[in-house]
C-alpha cells in the first residue's frame, strides 16, 4: 500500500481549502479508503476545528519533527470515520519550524500507512506553501468565481508547474448558481478558459458549509447537502471514478424549465 | 443584473470579470507591464521602419493565450511600397 499523497492550496486565503480537506477527507474516509489529513498551516491551526478534533489534540506536526512523539502519538482518529486521522498544526510556532525535506520525509514514513495523505497549505506562496507541496503527487488548486480568487489561483499554478507539480487540478468553489444564470458572476465555463487547467469539481455555495463547521462535521457526511455531494463527488473523482458534473446551473423552477425548452434562456 | 442596467445597454458584471482577468492574468504570466509591451511595440515599430514602410495605425499588436502558453501576436501590414519603386525607377529612365 502507497499513498498518494494531495496537497490543496489556492493563493488566496478564505476560498474555502481547510474546508475543502475537511470534506474530501470525510467522504474518502466514508468510502473505506485510510487517510491522514496533515494541517500545514503552522501557527494558524484549523483544520482541527472544521473536523471538530480540536479537543483530542496532544502533539502535533512539530512535535513528530523534533523527535518529542511517535508519528502515530500525534495522529488524531476522527470521532466517527476510524480510518481518519489528522496530524494537527503546532499553534504556538512558525512556519520556519518545519522545512520542505521534514515535510517528504513526513509524507514518506506515511506512505505505508494509509491510501490517502491530505495536506492543507497555507494561503500565501512563500515558505509554508512551498512546504506543503513539496510531497505532493497530486495538487488541488481551490478558488473561488472572484476576480482576485481566479488571478491568485492563475499566479499558484504558475508556480507549480514552474517546480515540476504540473499545473494541478482545480476545485470551484462556492459558486452560487442563481448569481451566475444572472451573469453577475463567472461561470464554471468562464474560469476553466482563463485557468485552463483539469477541474475534479464545483461546489455551490451553501449555508449548510457554515453550519457543518460550527459543529465540526463537514457536510459531506450530510446527505442532504448538495455542497457534500459536490465534495463526495469530488472524492470519487479523485479515486480514479469517473463522475458526471453536477448540473448546478440549470433553473430549479418549472416555468424556467419551460422557458429554456423553449429557448428563451 | 438588473433589467433596468440592460436597458441601459450596461455591461453584466461577469462579463466585465471574465474580461478584466484575461488581460491581468495575461500580463501576470509574461511579467510584461502593460507599458513595457507599448515600449516593446516602439522597438519594434522603429526596427521594421528601418528597413520598410509599415501603416502603423492599422497595426495589430499584443499577448494571445493558448491554454497556459502565451504568444506575442503582430499584424502589421506593409505600405504599398512596390509601386512607388515601379515610379521611382521609370523617373530615374
Amino acid at each position: 500500500m502507497a499513498a498518494q499523497v494531495i496537497t490543496i492550496t489556492s493563493g488566496k486565503g478564505g476560498v474555502g481549502k481547510t474546508t475543502a480537506v475537511a470534506n474530501i477527507a470525510v467522504a474518502l474516509a466514508a468510502n473505506g479508503s485510510k487517510v491522514v489529513c496533515i494541517d500545514g498551516d503552522i501557527g494558524l491551526r484549523n483544520l482541527d476545528v472544521i473536523l471538530g478534533l480540536e479537543n483530542r489534540i496532544v502533539y502535533d506536526i512539530v512535535d513528530i519533527i523534533e523527535g518529542r512523539c511517535r508519528l502515530k502519538q500525534a495522529m488524531i482518529r476522527d470521532k466517527k470515520l476510524p480510518n481518519l486521522f489528522l496530524i494537527p498544526a503546532a499553534q504556538t510556532r512558525d512556519k520556519n519550524a518545519v522545512s520542505a525535506s521534514d515535510m517528504k520525509r513526513l509524507a514518506k514514513d506515511l506512505y505505508s500507512e494509509c491510501d490517502y495523505v491530505l495536506v492543507d497549505s497555507p494561503a500565501g506562496i512563500e515558505r509554508g506553501f512551498k512546504n506543503a507541496i513539496a510531497p505532493a503527487d497530486r495538487v488541488i488548486v481551490v478558488t473561488n468565481p472572484e476576480v482576485s480568487a481566479v488571478r491568485d489561483a492563475d499566479r499558484v499554478i504558475g508556480i507549480l508547474e514552474a517546480e515540476g507539480k504540473g499545473p494541478g487540478s482545480l476545485i470551484l468553489n462556492r459558486l452560487n448558481p442563481s448569481m451566475v444564470k444572472k451573469n453577475d458572476m463567472l461561470s464554471a465555463d468562464d474560469v476553466l478558459d482563463l485557468l485552463a487547467v483539469d477541474l475534479v469539481g464545483i461546489v455551490p455555495e451553501d449555508e449548510g458549509v457554515i453550519v457543518g463547521s460550527n459543529r465540526g462535521a463537514p457536510v459531506a457526511a450530510d446527505p442532504k447537502s448538495k455542497a457534500g455531494q459536490a465534495f463526495r463527488n469530488i472524492a470519487r473523482r479523485i479515486t480514479g471514478e469517473d463522475v458526471p458534473f453536477l448540473d448546478l446551473e440549470s433553473s430549479g423552477s418549472l416555468w424556467e424549465r419551460i422557458q429554456k425548452l423553449a429557448g428563451r434562456n | 443584473m438588473s433589467f433596468l442596467d440592460k436597458l441601459l445597454g450596461k455591461k453584466a458584471s461577469a462579463d466585465s470579470a471574465k474580461e478584466r482577468l484575461q488581460l491581468v492574468l495575461i500580463h501576470d504570466r509574461t511579467d510584461l507591464t502593460p507599458a513595457e509591451l507599448e515600449s516593446l511595440r516602439d522597438d519594434l515599430v522603429a526596427t521594421i521602419s528601418r528597413h520598410i514602410e509599415i501603416d502603423v495605425e492599422a497595426m495589430e499588436f499584443g499577448l494571445e493565450h493558448d491554454g497556459r502558453s502565451q504568444r506575442l501576436v503582430a499584424d502589421i501590414p506593409i505600405k504599398r511600397v512596390p509601386r512607388r519603386r515601379a515610379k521611382r525607377k521609370a523617373k530615374t529612365k
